[in-house]
């Protein structure tokens, strides 16, 4: 298990320049059931599948309100998610307290990368371990963000992280000029489409293990879950599955497994450094 | 301040270093224990003055107005200074009251505007954005008994929208079409309200005018005031200041006022 | 010596024993896998330019610049951890925010870089945290004059004519060494930036990238801003020509 002796601390640098606990931070991330977000020129959706932990314990929440004008859908560690969602509703409130105007989403996640930050420097604590999508709704329009362990956000035209979530990237790379001039229906039945891609074709989307958050021009951000997605799931209910690639990430039982259910073993450490580098 | 008072208001411990009546849970010679806070004096009244802001909504935009004076109790002692500042092209701000405390938040202000041009991503103070943070700043000084001394009219346009508000040291605050502080609301007000009652769709120039014809009467009326003043106009296009205007007088009444010698 | 495996290179508050800090090293190391940033000190100005590797398709255009103000007069450009740098960004703001708020005036570029170097090298002293992995580039145009630094992750700024840090600081070096930096004018020399920003980059390691131009000189009135729309068209149209310029010459000698 032990692999070299620079991944212990998120204060070494190994001798290539890369920051081993940080990498491992990352794989949390991908140890999350996954999450899409898409947005069109007036609407931002983020869509998720939500997994039960064990026979007796009802679908874990995914998606968590903000703000009226912010959602985010997480995957990773799920008590990292709720600290850093106080976070975000703490100082989205201070900013319609302070300034009686919602907080713009870029400086939200700006707040909450400078947050991050610190523990990926500073001996005693460890990074976050969880990826969130943020979807929100500002006076520049609709906005999909996504947010790493190693405190880097990006700005997306559309993105999916978690478990699988290669082959909802790719669904999504596919089709990513549609998206602007997407009605909200369309752009929902693509946010499902690409989430039901991330699943192992026994598998299909229900109104349990899935849910929907969707925020726009004259829309607070809503979460739709249960029979709210019942509609949703009809629009593309029948059609033909696109054969996933062959999944770069093993196919792990979707159901009985905890967001923290410690990682098998990270995967190799030399691979997987661009991400935490901006590059 | 006298002993006496501060008997009354803040009585001696009934021991020294022992627990504290309703403070058990400190222990004696810990840093937590109360210590005798030793009285201060917050500012009781402010220094240099200035004194009326108009400001009034026209259709498209408002006008705000004020004199440039800095009293010094009755001296007229600054005579070219600036109570408005321009935060950006959509908001303007002018200031009655304490001088120095208007510098010290404009410094604070400039810096936040700084700061937002620095992070260049489209955002920046509006009209109500800097009313509602305004409001905030003063009410919380009040709180502390520490007020900043003053009175803000805020003008702005914002959403095909002009606004127009005030907040004063206490932290009172509204909105109104029209607004007048200090001695202009009891002389000015009245004027501006009246014409707008005539006029309910005022535009740009007799909005001006009329703010003018306000500002040469409180000149005539209010002995803290000087006979050279800027005005600014905040409307979809943006926003500027203007003057100094140095209005022309006519004393030749003065003469037949009598008894106040 | 080599580094690795002796037990030397796991702290900053460690020397090895031939008197090295490793992780200083490796930190610097960090900072040459990301993107190129470059700085050029013409005679009326400063250009900085950033080759912004792009590693999905599905980011926004223009997300994750490289490229920051600090205040209104002075501009960044960082190689290295992205999140790293941002923090870096923000203590320098606060730096001239608190001069400001002291001293009534914008911060003098020297006093910021002073600082600012101070703090990436109080990171270098103490094994609880560790070194920046960032090179950050700072430019200003005061009345003495354009002012160029760059402030490396073990603490040292030096003052600059051009310099260049991250993935192709050697070429970028070399090409900024074939330039007349001193008579040029920003305005000159803001398409030799895009220039060797487009001959530096990579194409068969990292496919996609953006390029970033900023500048602060007299022609900006002071300003650190981004270079205007219609000027970085011409400077990327003029990288594109010298870029293809140069493949069919490379064609012809084989």
């Amino acid at each position: 298990m032990f692999r070299n002796q620079y991944d212990n601390d998120v204060t070494v640098w190994s001798p290539q320049g890369r920051l081993h606990q940080l990498e491992y931070a990352m794989e949390a991330v991908k140890q999350g059931s996954a999450a899409v977000g898409i947005k069109s020129k007036t609407h931002a959706v983020l869509a998720a599948l939500k997994r039960a932990p064990s026979e007796l314990s009802s679908h874990q929440k995914k998606i968590l309100a903000i703000d009226d004008h912010v959602g985010v859908s997480i995957a990773g560690l799920t008590a990292d998610a709720r600290s850093l969602s106080n976070f975000m509703r703490s100082e989205c409130l201070n900013s319609r307290y302070a300034y009686d105007t919602p907080l713009p989403v870029s400086r939200l996640v700006a707040m909450l990368g400078s947050k991050s930050q610190i523990p990926t420097q500073r001996y005693g604590r460890r990074p976050f371990g969880v990826g969130l999508l943020v979807a929100g709704y500002d006076s520049m329009g609709p906005h999909i963000y996504q947010t790493c362990p190693s405190a880097n956000y990006y700005d997306c035209k559309a993105m999916a992280i978690g478990a699988r979530s290669q082959s909802a990237r790719t669904y999504l790379e596919r089709k990513l000029e549609e998206f602007p001039e997407n009605s909200l229906n369309d752009l929902v039945k693509h946010a499902l489409r690409s989430l039901r891609d991330t699943l192992p074709s026994e598998i299909e989307l229900t109104t349990k293990n899935c849910s929907l958050g969707i925020v726009g021009k004259d829309q607070n951000f809503t979460i739709y879950d249960d029979d709210g997605v019942t509609d949703y799931l009809a629009m593309i209910e029948g059609e033909e599955r696109a054969h996933p690639p062959p999944a770069d990430e093993p196919a792990e039982a979707m159901e009985a497994q905890d967001d923290d259910t410690p990682a098998a073993g990270p995967a190799d450490p030399t691979v997987g450094g661009p991400e935490v580098m901006d590059s | 301040m006298e002993a006496g008072m501060s008997c009354l208001t803040n009585p001696p411990p009934f021991w020294k270093n022992g627990p504290q009546p309703g403070g058990i849970y400190n222990f004696p010679n810990s840093s937590a224990t109360h210590s005798n806070t030793s009285e201060s004096q917050r500012s009781a009244y402010p220094i240099v003055t200035g004194t009326s802001v108009l400001g009034l909504k026209f259709n498209g935009g408002v006008v705000i107005a004020a004199d440039m004076l800095g009293s010094y109790g009755s001296l007229a002692r600054f005579r070219n200074i600036s109570r408005l500042s321009k935060i950006n092209d959509s908001t303007v701000i002018g200031c009655g009251g304490d001088y120095a405390d208007f510098q010290f938040l404009s410094s604070v202000i400039e810096q936040r505007v700084i700061d937002e041009e620095c992070l260049n991503d489209g955002f920046g103070f509006t009209p109500k954005s800097m009313f509602s943070w305004l409001t905030r700043v003063l009410y919380n000084r009040r709180s502390k008994f520490n007020p900043l001394w003053n009175v803000y009219v805020v003008a702005g346009y914002q959403d095909e929208q002009p606004f127009l508000g005030y907040v004063d040291k206490i932290g009172v605050a509204y909105e109104a079409p029209a607004i007048s502080s200090g001695f202009g609301s009891h002389i000015a007000l009245p004027i501006l309200r009246e014409e707008m009652e005539k006029n309910t769709n005022m535009n740009e120039n007799e909005a001006i005018a009329l703010v003018q014809r306000c500002m040469k009467l409180l000149y005539y009326r209010d002995a803290r005031s000087l006979n050279k003043y800027q005005y600014a106009v905040i409307t979809k296009t943006g926003a500027a200041i203007h003057g100094p205007v140095v209005p022309e007088t006519n004393w030749e009444i003065a003469h037949l006022i009598q008894g106040y010698e | 010596m080599s580094s690795i495996g002796t037990g030397y290179d796991l702290s900053a508050s460690q020397f090895s024993p031939d008197g090295r800090v490793f992780q200083v090293e490796y930190a610097q190391k960090a900072v040459e896998n990301s993107g190129t940033a470059i700085g050029i000190r013409g005679k009326d100005g400063v250009v900085f330019g950033v080759e912004k590797l792009v590693t999905s398709k599905l980011y926004e255009v223009g997300a994750n610049k490289r490229l920051f103000n600090i205040d209104r007069h002075i501009g960044a450009a960082t190689a290295g951890l992205l999140a790293d740098s941002r923090h870096l960004v923000e203590i320098s703001r606060e730096e001239a925010s608190n001069y400001r708020s002291t001293y009534g005036a914008s911060i003098p570029l020297k006093y910021l870089v002073d600082r600012v170097s101070m703090y990436v090298h109080a990171h270098t002293l103490y094994s609880s945290v560790r070194p920046f992995g960032v090179g950050m580039i700072l430019g200003a145009h005061s009345a003495e004059g354009p002012e160029l630094y760059l402030i490396d992750p073990s603490g040292v700024a030096w003052g600059y004519h051009g310099c260049a840090a991250g993935k192709a600081k050697q070429n970028a070096k070399t090409e900024i060494e074939k330039l007349k930096v001193k008579d040029m004018t920003i305005k000159e020399l803001v398409k030799e930036v895009a220039k060797i920003i487009y001959v530096v980059h990579d194409e068969v390691k990292d496919k996609a990238f953006e390029l970033e131009l900023s500048w602060v000189g007299e022609i900006t009135g002071g300003k650190h801003e981004l270079v205007p729309k219609d000027i970085f068209v011409e400077a990327e149209k003029y990288a594109k020509e010298a870029l293809e310029e140069s493949d069919e010459s490379d064609e012809e000698e084989l």
